[in-house]
């Protein structure tokens, strides 16, 4: 991306990220309350939005399955993904992973 | 210093760490994303929501259309809309130029330790234990950015250092998947987003995100 793009999409995220942050605290006493149809919605946006991040970067489609699964991201995602579940600790999820895929990379597939 | 403001620091403090990783992170995805330090502290400063930042650094480093990358990160910072409107009541008493200037601290963090502060202590000054816990924050985040895009530039690129980013996410989403509903959401959510991946203008993320966001409502439908 040229430079020029990468700061018309700073400030467009920008925009309108502050935007969602000023629109209730702007607009209280005339609209107080989400209506439920929008709000419902929403309490769905951050795990299928985080899911959608997550899997195609730990998960490559490759013709057999043995393939698919001998993956050094999908072994050390796993891995991560437990201690994420066990600790909820950002710091233990990050070294775990990072650990786990550089001895699969480094080592063991190497 | 105020006794209030003092409050929100002190309350905000523990969290700080939890947020270094990822404004590391941030850092260092810009980076590998080609933006310069000026760029990544800007997108810091200007967006200042640590998720739809990666997000879109990643869709940059691939070269997606502007549209796509902007379309996620706004779906992303969707849910900001919840804390706007959930903390709006507690700063209805301030003038319309604080409120704005107060709307741009709003974050995870700052609005979920304020909104559980203000309902147990009803005489605590609003804005200034808003403040107290968000500036920290903002202080933590700029700085890990730039701390980030040092290191980010000085290791090698075999290390895969980007890989930190699916990991963050994934410390976020684990958590977020605390009922059926929600976790059925994240299921298919990823499982829509891999088959879509290729998906022209890398649109593969917000198809996913969308099968996910469908699947969370109508499972709340069934269950309930």
């Amino acid at each position: 991306m040229s430079d020029l793009r990468i700061w018309v999409a700073v400030a467009l995220i920008g925009l309108a990220t502050y935007g969602f942050r000023v629109s209730f605290i702007h607009l209280f006493g005339r609209i107080d309350e989400v209506p439920p149809r929008v709000s419902r919605p929403l309490r769905y946006v951050p795990p299928a939005v985080l899911a959608a991040l997550v899997v195609p970067d730990l998960v490559t489609i490759r013709p057999t399955a043995l393939a698919t699964l001998a993956d050094e991201r999908l072994i050390a995602g796993v891995v991560a993904g437990v201690v994420a579940w066990r600790t909820e600790d950002v710091f233990a999820t990050i070294g775990v992973g990072m650990a786990t895929l550089w001895l699969f990379r480094f080592v063991v597939f190497a | 210093m105020h006794e209030d403001f003092r409050a929100g620091t002190r309350d905000v403090a523990p969290l700080l760490l939890g947020i270094v990783p990822f404004a590391l992170v941030a850092g260092i995805a810009s980076v590998e994303a080609g933006l310069d330090l000026g760029q990544a502290v800007g997108m810091s400063v200007i967006v200042f929501a640590g998720a739809s930042q990666l997000a879109a650094l990643e869709l940059i480093g691939e070269n997606a259309p502007l549209a796509v990358v902007v379309g996620t990160a706004v779906v992303i910072n969707l849910r900001m809309v919840m804390y706007s409107a959930s903390i709006a009541p507690h700063f209805a008493r301030y003038g319309r130029r604080t409120r704005a200037a107060l709307a741009y601290l709003l974050t995870d963090q700052a609005y979920a330790l304020s909104v559980a502060e203000f309902s147990d202590d009803d005489r605590r000054s609003r804005w200034r234990y808003y403040v107290g816990a968000a500036v920290p924050l903002w202080i933590v985040w700029v700085i890990g950015t730039v701390t980030g895009v040092v290191v980010g530039a000085g290791v090698p690129e075999s290390w895969g250092l980007t890989f930190a980013v699916p990991l963050v996410f994934l410390a976020l989403l684990v958590p977020a998947m605390k009922d059926r509903p929600s976790t059925i959401a994240g299921v298919l959510g990823g499982t829509g987003a891999l088959l879509a991946a290729g998906v022209p203008f890398n649109l593969g993320l917000l198809v996913g995100a969308g099968v996910g966001i469908l699947a969370g409502v109508i499972a709340e439908e069934v269950v309930a």
